[in-house]
């Protein structure tokens, strides 16, 4: 395998990675608010924040590692979205700032405030719907570049169905993803009324998923008909992710086996995720990056995956004795510790 | 208008910097501290020791959010702000970036298990060596960060053809020539200036609520470190001086106002310039310069008289240098003095003119960590990345960047004053000598427990 497949593999298995332990921290955000305005709070924000506080870090080093991995693997996007995002990734980079910090002010100072909370629940929404707009843009069509200028095409983003679904795409599943995580945090703890809750926010947040991934499917088909026939091409994967998806819901709906739906929900979504990785290809930024034309120099893309597997090795075994510790030790999921 | 956006660029990434730094730098020192203080406390069966180990964490972990927070912005402004400069350097110098995450990675990980696992072990000493792993991180994402500044000061690793980097060697890039002296220097003051924070703390303590066991050995314990940080920044300091005296002579030429190639150099201090650029007002050091920059008196130092004049670095960074070394003078005089009063009378603690200039030496030492920063980027002008890139060839063309700057101004107060409330209430209603009180009766109660019970569940 050449070196630039590599390393779109491992940035896009990264990006999975993110994809998921993100959707978990920001739909909890939300549910947490949520739960505090509607008067349910004693149910959940304890499991939230046992679960939260170890790790909301770790979930900030997965994006920072996928965009700097990103920019030293294919250095001319760092030319071209850097130049196009200057507004919306300061944007971005607010609201990660808010939500990070006042999680921080919240969780370890000696106050609950509902402001803070307010803040972390509705940056939870913004900044995903904010991420998800830079896969809009690698379709192509709202980047442009004229005399070495680059510049994005606000007026035709925000009239985009594609990109409005994509957001909704976002959305929705961040709230499935995460209330199905919390569902199966819950019943580990043996918390029966705050399983119910997320069991019903799962059960409730299924639906408009699958739609939104048709609906985005659908205007992808127009927008870029390249990438459609490619992600066909791949029907197989999208099959598979849809009988995933019916058995993750038939698993919720029997109310047993969480742990066996959530791991089912990860692979629904990881083989549409890949679907859609896949079928991307050979672009990076259609049409002006393509992964062999961006790749950094060769000495410099075998140095990144020599040091990302040697890097592996060193945080797998740690990440095992996080999840050891605050996922796996039933006495500490209960709050016995 | 180009310039305009060009200078509007450098503002935007000055702001994010200066302000990451601060706390980029208690990010780095603090876990050395939290270790140095449990470690005794282990060893001397100290339980003050431990709570101080305790307290520092809980204050820590607020200012490693915002830590985080502004880091990442960094990263993304890097891209945003420099387009270019990231697309041409990016092939040369992205694997210490890179690294500099995972070093992130381990560091955020073993800081999460540390937070949450004060109670869990059997062995004091494991709980201990989970900040083995928190210190290294911190210090090897410094090394990282400063290695690719070291890059944009003195490029190396690659060949230079059509404008293009070619045939690069990453490794070579990242162990650049400025590399060694440059880390040295930035993790020597940022644990010089951890410990003065903490020293800082002590003492206000000691003002403000009068001498107690808790905050005496407290202050002692930093003002040991300081006296050892304060000492190895200023021989890194002179390591950095005759690093830039070898191979980025212009440098130290502007920060001297050594405009003319001699030997036997003077070292001056402080004073101005008139219309004529003559140097008045100085303190003149004989040869000192040429001593400080080749260890002898009458060695041949490079003026400035040999660089063109649009690549010549403002003149400005003269006070910034003189400024930052008399911080670091003036730290170490504190401690050795601390230190002599101590063998003298033993009771410093009640010396409040002492304790006073303590507490003074924290934002003296913050201060210290900026100037050196401000020196060592003002004075890389007009190259982004020298003798490569100018500065005006790397900044976005995007005029939006003038609103960003006060949008991340208004960022940067809102959080700075949230962390300082945060903070401030966290330990304001909770003093050190009600927790030490409580502590002791959880231990009571404690060992009551294990009496009418004899077994606890074997410890994960
Ligand atoms: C990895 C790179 C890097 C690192 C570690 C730093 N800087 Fe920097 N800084 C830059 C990369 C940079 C830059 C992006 O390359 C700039 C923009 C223009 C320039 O020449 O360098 C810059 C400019 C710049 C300026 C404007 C100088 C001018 O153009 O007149 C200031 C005031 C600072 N920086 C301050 C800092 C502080 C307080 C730092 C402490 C952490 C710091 N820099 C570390
Ligand atoms: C261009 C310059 C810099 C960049 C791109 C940068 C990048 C980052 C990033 C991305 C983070 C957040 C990491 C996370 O998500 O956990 C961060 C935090 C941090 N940075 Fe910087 N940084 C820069 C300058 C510095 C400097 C000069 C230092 C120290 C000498 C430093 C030390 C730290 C520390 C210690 C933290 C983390 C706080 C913690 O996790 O304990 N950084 N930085
Ligand atoms: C005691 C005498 C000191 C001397 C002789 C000294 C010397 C220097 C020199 C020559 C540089 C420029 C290196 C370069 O750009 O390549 C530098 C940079 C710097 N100084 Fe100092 N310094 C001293 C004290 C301090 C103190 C007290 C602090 C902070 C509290 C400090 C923090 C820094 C920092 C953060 C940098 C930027 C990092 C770098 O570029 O190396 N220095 N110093």
């Amino acid at each position: 395998m050449s070196y630039e497949i590599l390393g779109i593999s491992v940035l896009w298995i990264f990006l999975y990675g993110y994809l998921i332990v993100a959707s978990i921290d920001f739909g909890a955000g939300f549910f947490a608010f949520y739960a505090r305005l509607t008067g349910k709070d004693h149910l959940i924000n304890r499991l939230i924040s046992r679960y939260l506080s170890p790790v909301w870090e770790i979930t900030n080093v997965f994006f920072v590692f996928f965009f700097v991995g990103l920019i030293g693997f294919f250095p001319d996007a760092a030319h071209y979205y850097g130049s196009a995002l200057l507004v919306p990734g300061s944007i971005a980079i607010i609201l990660l700032a808010i939500r990070g910090s006042f999680y921080a002010f919240e969780n370890y100072g000696s106050k609950k405030n509902i402001v803070f909370l307010f803040l972390y629940g509705a940056t939870g929404l913004l900044i995903p719907a904010s991420l998800s707009v830079a896969l809009v843009l690698s379709e192509g069509g709202f980047i442009t570049e004229n005399n070495g200028i680059v510049t994005l095409d606000y007026l035709e983003l925000f009239t985009s169905p594609l990109a409005w679904s994509i957001v909704g795409l976002a959305l929705t599943s961040i709230l499935f993803i995460s209330a199905s995580f919390l569902a199966f945090y819950a019943s580990r703890a043996d918390d029966k009324p705050a399983l119910e809750l997320m069991r019903g926010y799962a059960l409730f947040w299924s639906t408009p998923t699958i739609i939104a991934a048709f609906t985005s499917v659908l205007y992808l088909s127009q927008h870029n008909n390249r990438h459609f026939q490619n992600m066909m091409d791949l029907w197989w994967l999208l099959g598979l992710s849809v009988v995933f998806f019916l058995i993750v819901l038939w698993l919720l709906f029997k109310g047993r086996a969480y742990g066996w739906a959530f791991i089912g929900l990860m692979l629904q979504f990881l083989c549409a995720f890949f679907a859609y990785g896949i079928g991307h290809y050979p672009y990076i930024l259609d049409p002006y990056i393509t992964i062999q034309g961006g790749a950094t120099q060769e000495a410099m893309g075998i140095a990144l995956v020599v040091v990302f597997i040697a890097g592996l090795l060193l945080l797998i075994p740690s990440l095992a004795l996080v999840f050891r510790l605050f996922l796996f030790d039933a006495d500490y999921v209960k709050g016995k510790k | 208008m180009m310039i305009d956006t060009v200078m509007w660029s450098r503002l935007v990434t000055g702001l994010t910097l200066s302000f990451h730094v601060i706390f980029a730098t208690i990010g780095v020192a603090i876990p050395l501290m939290i270790s140095i203080a449990e470690f005794v406390g282990i060893r001397k069966k100290d339980s003050h020791y431990t709570l101080m180990a305790k307290r520092w964490t809980r204050g820590f972990v607020i200012s490693v959010a915002v830590g985080v927070v502004t880091g990442t912005a960094i990263a993304l402004q890097l891209a945003l702000v420099w387009p270019n400069f990231m697309q041409m350097a990016g092939n040369v110098i992205a694997l210490p970036l890179f690294m500099e995450v995972f070093a992130f990675f381990f560091e955020a990980i073993f800081l999460g298990i540390y937070l949450y696992t004060w109670d869990r072990f059997r062995n004091p000493y494991l709980h201990w060596l989970l900040t083995v792993p928190v210190v290294l991180g911190a210090a090897m994402s410094a090394f990282f960060i400063t290695s690719v500044n070291g890059f944009m000061n003195q490029p190396a690793g690659f060949l230079f053809e059509a404008g293009q980097f070619t045939a690069v060697n990453p490794l070579q890039a990242m162990f650049n020539e400025a590399t060694p002296s440059k880390v040295f220097h930035v993790l020597a003051s940022a644990y010089m200036t951890g410990a003065a924070l903490l020293a800082a703390i002590a003492a206000f303590s000691i003002l403000k609520k009068g001498v107690t066991d808790y905050a005496k050995k407290g202050l002692k314990l930093m003002m040991g470190v300081l006296l050892l940080f304060s000492f190895l920044t200023a021989l890194a300091g002179d390591v950095s001086a005759k690093f830039l005296a070898e191979h980025q002579p212009e440098k130290l030429a502007a920060a001297e106002w050594h405009f003319k190639t001699e030997q036997g150099a003077d070292l001056i201090f402080l004073g101005w310039l008139n219309a004529e650029r003559e140097i008045m007002g100085a303190l003149h050091i004989p040869n000192a310069l040429s001593f400080l920059a080749f260890s002898d008196f009458n060695a041949e130092v490079t003026g400035l008289d040999e660089f063109p004049l649009d690549e010549q670095p403002p003149l400005l960074v003269h006070y910034l240098f003189d400024a930052m070394v008399g911080v670091g003078f003036t730290l170490l005089a504190v401690s050795a003095l601390f230190f002599l009063l101590l063998l003298l009378k033993k009771r410093v603690e009640l010396n409040r003119w002492m304790l006073r200039v303590i507490v003074f030496g924290a934002p003296l030492a913050f201060l210290g960590v900026e100037l050196g920063w401000f020196y060592a980027e003002i004075g890389r002008q007009p190259w982004m990345i020298r003798g490569y890139m100018r500065v005006e060839e790397a900044a976005t063309t995007s005029p939006s960047i003038v609103i960003l700057f006060f949008v991340f101004l208004t960022l940067y107060i809102l959080l700075g004053t949230m962390c300082a409330v945060v903070l401030r209430r966290l330990f304001r209603d909770n003093p050190a000598e009600v927790e030490l009180e409580k502590a002791a009766q959880a231990q009571q109660d404690a060992l009551q427990d294990e009496q009418t019970k004899k077994e606890g569940d074997p410890v994960s």
